[in-house]
């Protein structure tokens, strides 16, 4: 038994080590979104073409799509516009972006540039529905379901890493159940 | 010369545009409710620059943050609601302060749990060794002759 009893503090290191282990290789940067299970905050907004029309959370419905949130000034928008321009094209995704704390001119010479990959874009210039949806910072990825709940939200560019090994599996999942 | 200093001089002022801050400013009707505002924003965390509240940070979406609470104060929402309010839309991470539940009941208890456990460990310790001295007297009466005819030899 005293024997036993010796061997005590190894156990409790290696516990110690396993638990701690766990937590290498994480991204502190990256958390959880407090709005997943949840539905779309209400908003009514612009739309970015059309400063008639206004836009409200309907416009996530009906199909499974991806919210992206973006901007002329946020540099990682410039580097996963090219992705997110092939998975509206080759893939057929809904994209809907959310112009996050822009401006319409600069947003326009934006997509004039690399190209327009959404179905539709909310054009929210104060960050109001950003901050109703938890956005720290552009770019952020939504996935919406068809009923217009957040499945999931990645923070960070989207690129083929992140959609085959994250966003396609969620979006597969938010498929099926509907 | 002239030249020089009022070149350094303008250097000197545009830095300190530079460093000036821009904060902006809220109305508070009352001394204590802008302590009350002051309370809450250092309670919160910045969710963008992790190691700061919303207080100290710079970030845009700390100043969201902040006119929020303002928002949400002049409303008359309880510093619960305020607090619920931003938990609901950034996370749990948000409180500095996370609140005890069935969850962090852990990680609240655990300093209570290390210094009993500590307590229970060093008061068993004690007592083994106040019994052992108890129970076997120092000596065995062979051992005592050995002494002292120990003590005795040197003596001479």
């Amino acid at each position: 038994m005293k024997r036993l009893l010796l061997f005590l503090p190894l156990v409790i290191a290696v516990g110690v080590g396993i638990f701690l282990a766990a937590g290498i290789g994480k991204d502190p940067t990256k958390l959880e979104s407090a709005r997943i299970g949840k539905p779309v905050p209400a908003f009514s907004l612009e739309s970015l073409n059309k400063p008639t029309q206004l836009l409200n959370e309907s416009v996530l419905k009906g199909e499974v799509a991806l919210l992206n949130v973006w901007a002329e000034w946020c540099p990682s928008c410039w580097d996963e516009h090219e992705y997110l321009m092939w998975l509206s094209k080759e893939k057929g995704i809904r994209i809907v972006g959310l112009n996050y704390k822009d401006q319409r001119e600069t947003a326009f010479s934006f997509l004039g540039r690399l190209g327009n990959p959404y179905d539709e874009i909310i054009f929210d210039p104060k960050g109001s529905l950003g901050f109703d949806l938890g956005v720290y910072g552009a770019p952020e990825t939504f996935v919406i379901d068809a009923d217009g709940i957040v499945q999931y939200r990645h923070v960070g560019v989207v690129n083929k890493r992140v959609w085959e090994e994250v966003l396609l599996p969620v979006i597969q999942k938010a498929k099926g159940n509907s | 010369m002239r030249y020089v200093q009022s070149a350094f001089l303008l250097l000197i002022l545009c830095a300190s545009g530079v460093q000036a801050e821009v904060r902006e400013v809220y109305d508070f009707d009352t001394r204590a409710e802008e302590q009350r505002y002051q309370n809450l924003i250092v309670e919160l965390r910045c969710p963008k620059c992790q190691n700061q509240n919303i207080a100290d940070s710079n970030a845009p979406i700390s100043k969201d943050m902040r006119d929020q609470v303002y928002r949400l104060m002049k409303n008359g929402a309880t510093n619960d609601e305020i607090v619920g309010d931003l938990v609901g839309r950034f996370g749990e991470f948000v409180q500095y302060n996370p609140p005890v539940d069935k969850r962090t009941i852990l990680l609240w208890a655990f300093p209570a749990i290390a210094v009993i456990g500590g307590v229970l460990i060093v008061a068993g310790v004690a007592m083994r060794s106040r019994k052992r001295e108890e129970d076997e007297p120092a000596l065995s009466p062979e051992e005592q002759a050995r002494v002292e005819k120990m003590l005795a030899d040197k003596d001479q």
